[in-house]
């Protein structure tokens, strides 16, 4: 009906002071890209690295008068509505910020080890965190779309961006043609939607296909079409979150891509997917859970159980800590799952359990391919398990933040791993939906044992055999990468201790997905 | 006083922090003292709680301290706190007491230890988490000690076995004890939906107010079931046990014998409302698996011979009384043994160290014998031991024994049966564990099996020397032979020829006349050539002397061949003949007579005759000592005679909220059973006495490999890993990389390229990802349009 009457072209009105964040990093992007070319010295010193920083910790700065104005106002739309600045949208940009701080200080001692220094990392990893901005806060599907496609185009570039690894090359095109492929996918269901409904609005939606709205009833003949438009959307997000059976890509990308780029890949790609998704899932197509949620059933659980079980047998760290990373976007489902619930408390549940989750498992695993980058010495080649024994006796702390990291991803209590577990299950048991529960627990059983593995490799051939334990000398750690992985750990025990440290933040970020 | 309760788990926990941070600064003995004395100011900590406890009114015994709220409110709240009730504080004062004297001993065992610190930085952790575990107020608290102790065992056992025994049994550790944390996930989980709340003072509460349902509380004990069999090492799960337990050393064996796999007796006994809500075919099973467990493996016991593998298999055998005993509803004698249990066997297994330290790291009982004599404090403590597990009274085992076997006998008359027969099979394996390592002849110092072979090994070296010498000989012979053959015939040519020149003489002689020129000189010639012949004659017969000669020195060196080879014979018959040791050892056996080629023996037997077992020293002995007092008198604990007797019943009572089963046998017919009981003991120790220090019968018989069955499902299992098991992983990811790829490929062979580059950069596997893409969602869309029509018609 608001359609009908918006017929004549109006330029939007924008409020500038609610997408500020937006802003910072995309014009970040541009002046980096303006001062490195006008000040040839500053491409290859620290300069970049601590600009991007710096524009991660600015944008994440206007975050708080903006959560204070959303408390106060409720949730704002800018730009022509084509936005929605909630709890959620700010909950999300905050932990793409901190990642983006995290991963251009681990950029730095990764592109200078490698001979490989320059503007372009950072460049465009600031364009990719904008895309993830912009596709957490869509109210559009064709927002959506631009903001999922700025997060990948950037993303396959950096996949690729080790010049003189083959196997890096190979990784950015793998996931380049792949992701085109599931692009399309998802444009196409945008299309049917769009087709049955008549608009790409997703509140619109919502409201649409509102059970106790009886005027919005979708036309029968229309039904199929939006059936079929919902299930390409999964298939393009499961794409994106490497849900299995669409998870094919992720085992060789982050074995070939550098490893500070899979840092971001598993963290903010992953945390911009799940939003998206959330957001098309629950607020746009919330009253048709009955029928996505047996898809997502079962996509989930065939997550759950790939992940973890073909993550033990490797022994290719990266190509594990992948398995493992699909693994863990399984769990995000089961939380996802439960978001669907049409009992409002258990969705919201459900909702806050994700959420956690994705937060935790961003630190996590940026701590985690931190260790993993200085491990993988010169050449970013050495990534068998083997070449982790010894670590503990020549680089203590590195060895012991590793295995905080570790013990964290496979769940261990007092680590905030545990608890983004622990709630995910406890919501999935809420909603009554036990056989996901019982799966993800399974898969923590599983899964616990690579870990551990790892985690004795570390602390391997410690003590007697001084002789039979040759670690390289030449593992160097440099100090900024230690801050990351220092503040990684640090985090993850803080979370581990204080779950609940923000937790009412955490639960008005899912509320504002459910209640509006 | 009570309020000291987190000072019990804190204390060894900062002992841990301090040895990960100051461990190797401080060394041999530092660390170990540092951790000793954290654990003796626990154990000081749980004696000040206990005696609060003991102040408070029996309906008050109940305390819960809440150190912080952990996991935020929300539907519902958990908080790190500490439960203190009899059940709690019972397991705290065993557990820090007998830890406190294991850290005392290990100061001793770990001597010149290269991770000696780090071995204490493991003990103090493994302590901490096992008081977490049993103080915890809800089951989160629980499972994190009880992941703890996990892993720390875990460690134990990969860090300190080597290579591949390491991998095996590191893997079958921890493999079996997910399985068992999953059913406690699991069951958790379970009660946390039907009560809302995972502290055991709401489950308690509502269980007891009838508010979980009979079949919730059945399927919560079946998964709890799963956890304890896990931890605590019962059928199908119990296979790791004796390998962490055979492992590396006895210390880490014995904190998970006397600790660690107490925890899944305790979880069930702490539970006790849900059991006792459950479905009764629930405890039963629990009962039977107990009872089964029990049997098997002190059927395997019996034809050990690895001193500690005994004890190994003894405890899954003594922890099966354990599960038998809850099963039926008995969780005071299921205490009451666990305590008495954590006695003699850390008692038994400390005294196994000590032999083992004594005897230069010498395992096998069949080399021991005798040691009482070089260890005299060791001998006595273990016999107190001995006399505890095989159910002699007035030792403690007798007495908790025989209350799990009143219980048994009043649930059901199999579950007593069998028993009564692992009781019979205790003593049995017992009696014959003391005996070949305590009496009889030494045999530790006779040569083994090896050394003997040694010793041939050099009689039957030299004698293929001698061989090789003599061989050696022929060739020089033959030539001298061939020589003197080569001289008789040139001697025999120069003889022709001498009388040639004579004939051709005399015929010029004959031919001249006397008085011609020359004639003088042609008699000349002659009577050279005349005298030319005796001369070659004579070579000649000195030639063919010479070659006679060469002949027989020919045939001696063929003759010294001959007596070589026989010589080796000789030598390799020896040492087919040789006395060795028998497979099946009793006191009686006589030591393999070497006295004839005892200086041949090599250098390792002689090194062990100038060996002098010796005594450990006092932090190894005065544990034991404590430990015998306590193995002897902890029968006091709860004495069967009249109520006011039953000391740990009572004091039990407030943790078992009359859950307890009520016995209906007579006090009759306990008299009768605990007759049979001790007759069945009895009759098993005089047989093994007649059997091992007799040496009647033939021990070949009893110690039958066949009735190793839980050796034989080990090394099932065992296989299945390493086969099985580990191909269902390959099989996983085959059909990931290459089945879901290969069809794809088959299904996709009219599908073009998506690019040629792709074909360059990998074959195929961008095209093959793609397709697969493609066909997940073809299934996915139909699978949304088959919804919609199914929900249209």
């Amino acid at each position: 009906m608001m359609l009908a009457q918006e017929t004549e072209v109006v330029t939007p009105n924008i409020e500038w002071s609610l997408i500020w964040p937006l802003i910072i990093l995309s014009i970040g992007a541009v002046l980096l890209v303006t001062i490195t070319s006008l000040a040839p010295k500053t491409r290859t010193n620290a300069f970049p690295a601590w600009f991007t920083a710096a524009c991660g910790i600015g944008a994440a700065s206007f975050l708080p008068f903006m959560y204070r104005r959303v408390l106060d106002e409720g949730p704002s739309k800018v730009i022509a509505d084509a936005l929605v600045i909630d709890a959620f949208t700010i909950f999300i940009t905050g932990v793409i910020c901190a990642v983006v701080v995290l991963v251009a200080l681990l950029f730095d001692s990764y592109v200078s080890r490698e001979g490989l220094a320059g503007p372009e990392w950072y460049v465009l990893m600031l364009l990719s965190a904008a895309g993830g901005v912009l596709l957490a806060a869509a109210d559009d599907l064709i927002v959506t779309f631009l903001g999922l496609e700025i997060l990948s185009i950037a993303v396959y570039v950096l996949a690729a961006l080790h010049l003189r690894r083959e196997a890096s090359q190979e990784a950015g095109f793998k996931y380049f043609i792949l992701g085109a492929l599931s692009s399309a996918i998802f444009l196409y269901g945008i299309a049917l939607i769009y087709g049955s409904t008549g608009t790409t609005r997703i509140s619109d939606i919502g409201r649409l296909l509102d059970r106790s709205n009886p005027a919005g009833l979708v036309p029968a003949q229309d039904a199929s079409m939006l059936l079929l438009g919902v299930a390409l959307l999964l298939i393009g997000f499961g794409f994106k979150v490497s849900a299995a059976p669409f998870h094919v890509w992720t085992p060789d990308v982050y074995e070939g891509s550098p490893s500070p780029v899979v840092a971001f890949m598993a963290s903010a790609v992953k945390v911009a997917g799940f939003a998206g998704l959330l957001r098309v899932l629950v607020i746009g197509l919330g009253d048709l859970a009955n029928d996505w949620r047996p898809l997502l059933l079962a996509m989930t659980i065939l997550t759950l159980l790939l992940g973890s079980f073909l993550a033990v047998v490797q022994t290719n760290v990266k190509r594990m800590m992948a398995y493992s990373s699909i693994a863990h976007a399984g769990f995000m489902l089961v939380g996802t799952y439960v978001a669907g619930d049409f009992d409002i408390e258990e969705a919201i549940n459900g909702g806050t359990s994700v959420l956690f989750y994705l937060f935790a498992y961003s630190i996590l695993v940026v701590g985690t391919f931190a260790t993993i980058t200085v491990m993988g010495r010169r050449g970013d080649d050495a990534h068998d398990i083997d070449d982790y024994r010894g670590l503990s006796r020549q680089q203590p702390v590195l060895a012991a933040c590793l295995a905080v990291l570790l013990f964290a991803q496979a769940g261990v209590p007092f680590t905030s791993g545990f608890f983004a577990k622990f709630r995910v299950i406890a919501a999935a048991a809420g909603s009554e939906a036990y056989l996901l529960a019982a799966v993800a627990m399974l898969s923590a059983a599983v899964s616990a044992f690579l870990y551990l593995r790892l985690v004795v490799s570390v602390y391997m051939a410690d003590g007697d055999d001084e002789e039979e334990a040759p670690l390289p000398a030449d593992v160097d750690v440099p100090p900024v990468a230690m801050l990351v992985i220092g503040i990684a750990t640090v985090t993850t025990l803080v979370f581990g201790i204080l779950p609940d440290l923000g937790g009412n933040f955490l639960r008005e970020a899912a509320s504002s997905l459910l209640i509006g | 006083m009570l309020e000291a309760a987190w000072l019990i788990p804190a204390l060894p926990l900062a002992g841990f922090m301090l040895l990960v941070l100051l461990g190797r600064r401080l060394g041999e003995p530092l660390a170990g003292w540092l951790a000793t004395g954290m654990m003796a100011l626990s154990f000081l900590a749980t004696l000040v709680v206990f005696a609060g406890l003991l102040a408070e009114d029996e309906a008050h015994r109940f305390f819960i301290q809440t150190i912080f709220t952990w996991v935020p409110s929300g539907s519902f709240s958990v908080d790190v706190g500490f439960l203190v009730d009899p059940l709690s504080i019972t397991m705290c004062l065993f557990i820090t007491g007998v830890g406190t004297l294991i850290h005392l001993y290990s100061v001793g065992y770990m001597h010149g230890d290269p991770n000696f610190s780090k071995f204490f930085l493991y003990l103090n952790l493994f302590a901490a988490s096992m008081l977490v575990l049993v103080l915890g107020d809800n089951l989160l608290m629980t499972f994190l000690g009880w992941e703890g102790v996990g892993a720390c065992s875990y460690f134990l056992i990969s860090f300190w076995f080597k290579e591949d025994a390491n991998a095996s049994a590191g893997k079958k550790a921890f493999v079996t004890n997910r399985i068992g944390d999953f059913g406690y996930m699991l069951g958790m989980f379970l009660l946390f939906n039907a009560i809302g709340s995972i502290r055991y003072a709401d489950i308690i509460t509502e269980t007891q107010a009838g508010e979980l349902s009979t079949g919730v509380a059945t399927a919560a004990v079946m998964l709890f079931m799963l956890a304890a069999a896990g931890k605590s090492a019962q059928i199908p799960l119990f296979v790791w046990l004796p390998d962490a337990m055979a492992g590396p050393t006895p210390v880490s064996a014995l904190i998970h014998a006397a600790t660690m796999v107490t925890s899944g007796v305790f979880l069930l006994t702490r539970l006790n409302p849900v059991l006792a809500a459950a479905d009764s075919w629930a405890p039963t099973t629990i009962a039977w698996i107990g009872a089964i467990t029990a049997l098997v493996a002190a059927l395997a016991a019996v034809s050990q011979n690895d001193i500690k593998k005994v004890l190994a298999y003894s405890t899954v055998s003594q922890l099966g009384y354990l599960f038998l005993a809850v099963g039926v509803g008995g969780y005071v004698p299921a205490m009451f043994h666990m305590i008495t249990h954590a006695f003699f066997k850390a008692l038994l297994f400390l005294g196994s160290g000590s032999v083992i330290h004594g005897l230069h790291d010498e395992q096998d009982m069949r080399r021991m014998g005798g040691v009482a004599r070089f260890m005299p404090i060791t001998a006595m403590t273990f016999i107190v031991g001995w006399l505890a597990i095989a159910g002699v009274p007035p030792f403690s085992g007798f007495w908790s024994k025989d209350e799990i076997l009143v219980y048994a006998y009043d649930a059901n008359i199999g579950l007593w049966i069998i028993g009564l027969v692992t009781a019979l099979l205790t003593a049995f394996y017992m009696t014959r564990q003391v005996i070949l390592t305590f009496f009889g002849r030494t045999r530790f110092f006779d040569p083994t099996p090896e050394e003997i072979n040694g010793a041939f090994v050099q009689a039957v070296l030299d004698a293929e020397a001698g061989a090789t010498e003599a061989e050696a000989a022929v060739g020089p012979a033959n030539e001298a032979v061939e020589k003197a053959l080569a001289d008789v015939t040139k001697r025999e040519e120069a003889l022709a020829a001498a009388s040639v020149s004579f004939d051709e003489a005399t015929a010029a002689v004959g031919a001249s006349s006397e008085g011609e020129d020359g004639y003088d000189k042609l008699v000349k010639a002659l009577t050279k050539a005349e005298k030319g012949i005796p001369k070659a004659e004579k070579a000649l017969t000195k030639a063919r002397e010479k070659h006679t000669e060469a002949l027989a020195g020919l045939t001696e060196a063929e003759v010294g061949i001959d007596a070589a080879r026989s010589k080796i014979a000789e030598a390799e018959s020896d040492r087919s003949r040789a006395p060795r040791p028998a497979e099946y050892v009793t006191a009686a056996s006589a030591a393999p007579d070497v006295e004839e080629f005892a200086d041949r023996l090599p250098e390792s037997y002689q090194h062990r005759q100038e060996y002098h077992p010796h005594e450990s020293p006092w932090t190894m002995t005065m544990p034991l000592v404590v430990l015998a007092g306590l193995a002897a008198v902890a029968g006091g604990l709860n004495l069967p005679f009249t109520k006011d007797l039953h000391f740990l019943g009572h004091w039990l009572e407030p943790s078992l909220f009359g859950n307890e089963h009520h016995l209906s046998t007579s006090g009759q017919t306990k008299w009768v059973l605990a007759a049979i009981a001790i007759a069945v003991g009895l009759i098993a120790i005089v047989t093994a006495f007649g059997v091992y220090l007799r040496g009647r019968g033939n021990p070949a018989q009893i110690e039958n490999k066949n009735f190793a069955l839980a050796v034989t499902w080990d090394t099932a299992l065992a296989a299945f890993m390493g086969g099985p098991g580990r191909k269902l992983f390959d099989v996983l990811s085959f059909l990931d990389k290459k089945v879901v790829d290969g069809a794809v490929e088959g299904v996709g062979t009219g599908v073009q390229s998506i690019g040629t580059n792709a074909r360059k950069l990998q074959p195929g596997f961008v095209r093959q990802y793609s397709l697969l893409i493609v066909m997940a969602s073809a299934v996915v869309g139909l699978f949304m349009l088959a919804v919609l029509w199914l929900g249209a018609s």
